[in-house]
């Protein structure tokens, strides 16, 4: 339940995640700054507690489980479920206790939830989940979905989806999340009722096709623009980490040889013996201590990696816009050229090639009755259309608005995130090289004896 | 090792030489004479000595009367060949020599010839090994920098070993190659000799064995050195196995350190701790890269001597275990048994502390490194909120 220990007290801020107490000072410093400078109006998460659902109630992703069942197509399968609890967090404050309320969820039905966010909320940067299959592996045996590590860091980066969610200004007021977090039966039901999955499947197919936009916000291309190459430059990043990672291991396992000769050597010496014997036991403790080490590093590259995949989230930000604005201008140019043939049929005088102007031409004018009923049935497309274009320039008017706010958001979220990752990264280094001292240190000591 | 510019004067003074090894000829004129001085005074070249050897060399009870260091290596093209000289130094008090400094030039040959003209004199002894002819596993390019550094430290060593041996040391050829301007006039056999004995004398002994009974002695050191032939083998292996995967490492890292820089192109806020990150994984390369560098130059070289020791001390065991003089062999070779292993466990020792520090330093250095980087992150934030009291 220390997880829970760790939720608490990070309960006030936007920003939801596991951590050593020591960044707790480095997270409260900077929350005063953040509500500055941002426009107080939209970034209301800090004013008050309980603002947001993760300030009215406890959220923790306490175990993982493995169960085997039955899956769509009757075959027998093996998967983890994780164990959501939550409390209400004014039980907490007053001191009570109270056993939390749980219920077991499957990552597939993370990702039913993602999904149906971000359908639902196309302008926000939705808060993306840990990686379905172990990439950017280091050793082969963390690339297994069963391995413990693995379902262990999964658990974390599930929690950690849950916090973010939970204290976001706009998707913590979600009934479905809430049903997510409370319901565990009829769930999948609710969501599918919603509808969204039509909307996803067409979000999808627009998300892939490929359009062009006249005039799209310049800085929504720049975010696009700096969204792929932020997922360019995150993966190399993860890559060489991994690469150097595993060297390190080679390095440091290697080392464990000299353990098993120097035991062997110092039987057959007088002398050197004792002091030949000691130095390979922390020899054999130098090779062993890379495997923490490394563990440890992996939460480092899980926190880039959550970026990685917030890039993403932030292209489909910006490629909704894109679609929106797309649509507008479509809208308007239908309008147009409709406005354009009522002129047309108005005044008789043709500015653009139609056909219907050529057949004129050629095999003479309409009738007046027909001209009169194609003039009307254009008037009522002009109409609709009018009414279509007004819509839509709401839609992509309130939707860069609204995403705009929240990328700013992210921005500031990110900076902060990744600099406290860096700064963690430096915090185990330092660590390691603590460790490193001490072995060689001790080494040192026995050589002496020889 | 410092690098004197001291011309030695090779042109002027030719010896006569007597052909009986026995007669110690020379003349005056094979010291300095070109009146240049050594900016080394003694106390200053034991100084240097201390760095490459161990103190407890010396608490064999005799002072040290003799100081040697091999330097300088220069390349000398002829028609024929490219080699390399090395300068040789001696600094002695010692009554049998005529000067108290000498300084001649080497080559590997001449080693070669010096070390089998011992081994020939004093079967029995051990003698320590030269490095080897060629170089190994195509870790090193022959007459690299590398290569002649690390070969010119293990011929001080020999030097030096020998010089200490209370034996060897007063042998007239290895005085002969400490101060001889010339030495060629004095090389009659060539290095190959030896070996080609060893092995005529090696297959009588497989044929005679078991007949005679070898003495108990004997037979725990055969077996003493063939386990520390395999062992010291072993830890040489691991070491090159380490160096290997060190190398490999620093090249990954090389790699990991732009990828911060790349992703700090791309930020605002994030640019600078980006870099400063890539800085940092930087500076732990460099140190990575010197600690590659120690381990071998200084530890790999003795472990690699040391595995040359146990194969010829192997070789010498089986060939004396033969001889008729089994007594007499058996004391000198005694004597000269607990002198060796006394350097080995020495060298052996001297090497290992001097990585162990090593390692502790590269820590040391990069620990530092990521404190500071510590320190520039931490300071940001209280700045800030300085600033907003204010306002």
């Amino acid at each position: 339940m220390t997880l829970c220990a760790c939720v608490l007290a990070h309960q006030t801020h936007q920003e939801e995640k596991m951590s050593e107490d020591g960044r707790e000072e480095l997270v409260g410093t900077d929350d005063d700054s953040e509500n500055m400078a941002v426009d107080g109006s939209l970034n209301n998460t800090m004013v008050e507690e309980g603002c947001t659902l993760l300030g009215r109630m406890e959220i923790c992703v306490a175990e993982a489980e493995k169960r085997s069942g039955k899956n769509a197509v009757n075959m027998q399968e093996t998967f983890t479920v994780y164990l959501i609890e939550t409390r209400p967090m004014d039980a907490v404050a007053d001191g009570r206790n109270p056993a939390p309320d749980s219920l077991w969820r499957r990552y597939s039905e993370f990702e039913l939830l993602r999904n149906y966010l971000i359908v639902t909320y196309p302008y926000i940067v939705v808060p993306p989940l840990p990686e379905k299959r172990a990439e950017f592996v280091w050793h082969k045996l963390s690339a297994d979905n069963m391995d413990p590590d693995f379902v262990e860091r999964r658990r974390v980066g599930l929690e950690n989806f849950l916090l973010r969610v939970a204290s976001h200004p706009v998707l913590s007021n979600d009934k479905i999340l809430y049903h997510f977090l409370t319901e565990e039966q009829g769930w999948k039901e609710v969501v599918y009722e919603t509808g969204f999955q039509a909307k996803a499947d067409s979000w999808l197919r627009a998300l892939s096709a490929t359009f062009r936009v006249r005039n799209p916000d310049k800085r929504f291309m720049e975010m696009k623009q700096y969204s792929d190459e932020l997922q360019s430059h995150a993966s190399q990043l993860l890559r060489a980490r991994a690469k150097v990672a595993d060297r390190l291991y080679g390095v440091y396992k290697v080392h464990g040889n000299y353990g098993r000769v120097f035991s062997e050597w110092s039987a057959i010496e007088r002398e050197m013996g004792d002091g030949l014997q000691s130095a390979g036991h922390h020899m054999d403790a130098y090779a062993a201590s890379i495997d923490d080490i490394l563990e440890e590093e992996e939460h480092y590259a899980d926190q880039l990696k959550e970026y990685l995949f917030y890039a993403e989230a932030l292209r489909a930000v910006c490629r909704k816009h894109e679609l929106t604005q797309f649509e507008l201008e479509m809208a308007s140019q239908d309008l147009i050229s409709k406005k354009q043939q009522r002129e047309e049929l108005a005044t008789g005088i043709v500015r653009t090639f139609s056909f219907k102007g050529m057949t004129n031409k050629l095999f003479g004018q309409e009738a007046p009755e027909q001209r009169e009923a194609r003039l009307k049935l254009l008037e009522e497309l002009i109409v609709e259309g009018e009414e279509a274009v007004k819509e839509k320039t709401v839609e992509c008017e309130e939707h860069v608005e609204r995403a705009w706010v929240d990328m700013q958001r992210f921005k500031e979220q990110k900076d902060k995130d990744l600099r406290e990752a860096l700064i963690n990264f430096a915090v185990m280094q330092i660590s390691m090289c603590k460790k490193g001292i001490q072995v060689w240190s001790n080494a040192k000591e026995c050589f002496l004896k020889m | 090792m410092s690098e004197h510019t001291v011309p030695a004067d090779l042109s002027g003074h030719m010896l006569d030489l007597d052909e009986d090894e026995d007669l110690e000829v020379f003349s005056k004129s094979t010291s300095l004479a070109d009146g240049s001085s050594m900016p080394n005074s003694p106390s200053s070249m034991v100084n240097q000595y201390r760095l490459e050897e161990d103190d407890e060399e010396q608490q064999n009870g005799n002072t040290k009367d003799i100081f040697i260091t091999v330097d300088n290596p220069e390349s000398h093209v002829t028609a024929i060949e490219t080699f390399i000289m090395y300068r040789v130094l001696t600094k002695t008090t010692r009554s049998e020599f005529d000067s108290c400094e000498y300084e001649v030039h080497r080559r590997y040959q001449d080693f070669l010839w010096l070390r089998s003209k011992l081994e020939e004199n004093y079967p029995t002894l051990i003698i320590h090994p030269l490095p080897e002819k060629f170089v190994m596993k195509g870790m090193v390019e022959r007459f690299s920098n590398d290569f002649i550094e690390t070969r010119r430290k293990a011929l001080h060593r020999f030097l030096n070993k020998i010089s200490e041996h209370p034996i060897l040391s007063y042998n007239q050829h290895f005085k002969v190659f400490l101060t001889a301007q010339e030495l060629a006039p004095h090389r009659k056999q060539s290095a190959g000799f030896l070996s080609r004995m060893g092995e005529t004398v090696r297959a009588v002994a497989n044929s005679v064995r078991g007949l005679s009974s070898r003495p108990e002695e004997f037979t725990l050191m055969q077996e003493y050195l063939e386990n520390f032939s395999n062992k010291i083998c072993s830890v040489n292996k691991v070491t090159q196995r380490v160096i290997k995967e060190q190398r490999e490492y620093l090249d990954e890292l090389k790699q990991y350190s732009p990828t911060y820089v790349q992703w700090a192109g791309l930020e605002g806020e994030l640019a600078e701790p980006l870099k400063d990150v890539a800085s940092c994984v930087e500076r732990c390369s460099k140190e990575t890269e010197e600690q590659i560098q120690h381990l071998s130059q200084v530890l790999l070289p003795i472990l690699h001597e040391y595995v040359l020791c146990g194969e010829t001390l192997k070789m010498q065991v089986e060939v004396d275990g033969l001889a008729d003089r089994v007594e007499m062999a058996n004391n000198a070779l005694k004597g000269d048994w607990s002198h060796w292993q006394n350097s080995m466990r020495t060298d052996l020792k001297s090497a290992f502390i001097s990585t162990a520090e090593k390692n502790v330093e590269y820590y040391e250095k990069c620990l530092a490194v990521w404190e500071l980087f510590l320190l520039s992150q931490r300071v940001e934030p209280r700045k800030e909120l300085d600033e907003e009291d204010v306002s």
